[in-house]
Order: C-alpha cells, then sequence, then structure tokens
C-alpha cells in the first residue's frame, strides 16, 4: 500500500508521477488518473488567473485521510494525490489523483471517492480574476457537497 | 487559559487578520467561542454569524457543538472550493 499527497505550488508531470506510483509494485492490473485543470471560463467570464488559498498541515492530513479510507474500501494498492497552491494560470493543472489496482473497476470508483471528497473536505480556497482584474472568491457549489452522499 | 484561532480566505479577508489568541475561562463549544469573539463587536459579529462557516479543530472538520479545551487550534473558514 502505498500514499503519496502532495501540495506545492510547482506544475507536476502527471506521467511521471504514474511511473512512481507504479513502480515495484507487480500485479498492477490498472491505473485510473484524473488531471483537472484551471478553466479559462467561469460564470461566464473570463478567468485571468487564480489563486489557491489552503491550510497548511490540515490540508495534506485530510488529504491522507481520504485516500486510506479509499484504500480501505476498495481492493487498491497506492494512491497518489497532487493539489497545486499559490497562483496558476488558466488551462494549467490544478490537481492529479492516481489509482492502482488489479481492476478496473475497483481504481476508477476509488478514483472519483477521492475526488468527490477532495472538493467537499480538502481545505483549498479559490480566488478568480477576471479579464478586468476583478478578484472573486469562487462560491462552493451545492452540487460538490452533494455528490458524496452516494457513497 | 489561552486558544489560538486561524482564519482562512475570506473569512481572514473580512477580518483583516489570519489569527488571534483568546484567554477564555474554561472549556467552551464552538458556538460559545463565537459568541465571545462577537462580543467584541465588527468586523466579528457578521463574519462568524455567516450560516456557511466552518469550524475545525486540532486540523479536523469539526461542528459548532464540539468542545473547545486548553491548547487547541480552532479555525474558522468558508465552505472550501478546491479541485
Amino acid at each position: 500500500m502505498r500514499i503519496s499527497i502532495k501540495v506545492q505550488t510547482k506544475i507536476f508531470d502527471a506521467a511521471s508521477e504514474a511511473n512512481t506510483l507504479r513502480s515495484g509494485i507487480a500485479l498492477t492490473g490498472a491505473l485510473v488518473e484524473f488531471t483537472g485543470f484551471v478553466r479559462d471560463v467561469s460564470e461566464g467570464s473570463q478567468v485571468s488567473a487564480m489563486y489557491l488559498e489552503h491550510y497548511p498541515g490540515m490540508t495534506e492530513k485530510s488529504l491522507h485521510n481520504i485516500a486510506e479510507q479509499a484504500i480501505s474500501r476498495w481492493q487498491v494498492f497506492g494512491v497518489s494525490v497532487i493539489h497545486r497552491v499559490g497562483r496558476l494560470g488558466p488551462a494549467e493543472p490544478i490537481v492529479y489523483v492516481a489509482v492502482i489496482g488489479e481492476h478496473r473497476r475497483e481504481a476508477f470508483e476509488a478514483c472519483e471517492f477521492i475526488m468527490d471528497f477532495l472538493k467537499k473536505d480538502a481545505p483549498f480556497w479559490k480566488k478568480e480574476w477576471n479579464e478586468k482584474d476583478e478578484a472573486q472568491w469562487v462560491a462552493a457549489k451545492e452540487s460538490d457537497e452533494s455528490a458524496v452522499a452516494r457513497w | 487559559m489561552m486558544i489560538d484561532i486561524l482564519y482562512f480566505a475570506s473569512v481572514k479577508e473580512r477580518m483583516g487578520i489570519a489569527g488571534e489568541s483568546v484567554d477564555i475561562e474554561q472549556s467552551i463549544t464552538g458556538e460559545g467561542l463565537i459568541d465571545i469573539l462577537s462580543d467584541k463587536g465588527e468586523p466579528w459579529l457578521s463574519v462568524l454569524s455567516d450560516s456557511r462557516l466552518l469550524v475545525a479543530i486540532n486540523q479536523e472538520m469539526a461542528s459548532l457543538e464540539d468542545g473547545i479545551v486548553e491548547g487547541d487550534e480552532v479555525a474558522f473558514f468558508p465552505p472550501v472550493t478546491g479541485g
């Protein structure tokens, strides 16, 4: 069982993360990855930049806890989560979740579970700037809060 | 006894501070802590009365009914928007 949690400002390389996660683990029949990107349009207006604030310490704990829950619930061997913080530009990758396991179904479900709980529980907050350089905190979506109900 | 309080995101901006320490006489709930802070007037009063306000105690999501004891780290923040 392998859990890697990274909260970082720098851009990440999904391919090398996946390789690291898989290295030395036999029986990896499935790798499921999700990468989320900064949208260039939000609520109808152009996004020129984004800033991500987080709660250092609690963020890592929260992500680790979510990954552990996924591993205890599904037959998966490893989870890697990367979340960026600080200033990000449009179309830049912001979040990465990878799950390895023996079979695809378990890995798919574990990956969705992790993303659903990350969006509901991990202490990150987005602020967006539009093309007029007006800043606004992004409002939480009701749908993100209710998404975890299916688990 | 001293309680360390942290504020994040829009709550931090509206407060104008990233955190503070408060001296309380005995163990209280999150709700009780909000009452004590709100007695200081604005901006505490309006920021902490937001119905969507979330609280974490010692870096774990908590409820406003949960107890707070000496040395706890308490954080107030708006709903999270990561991912």
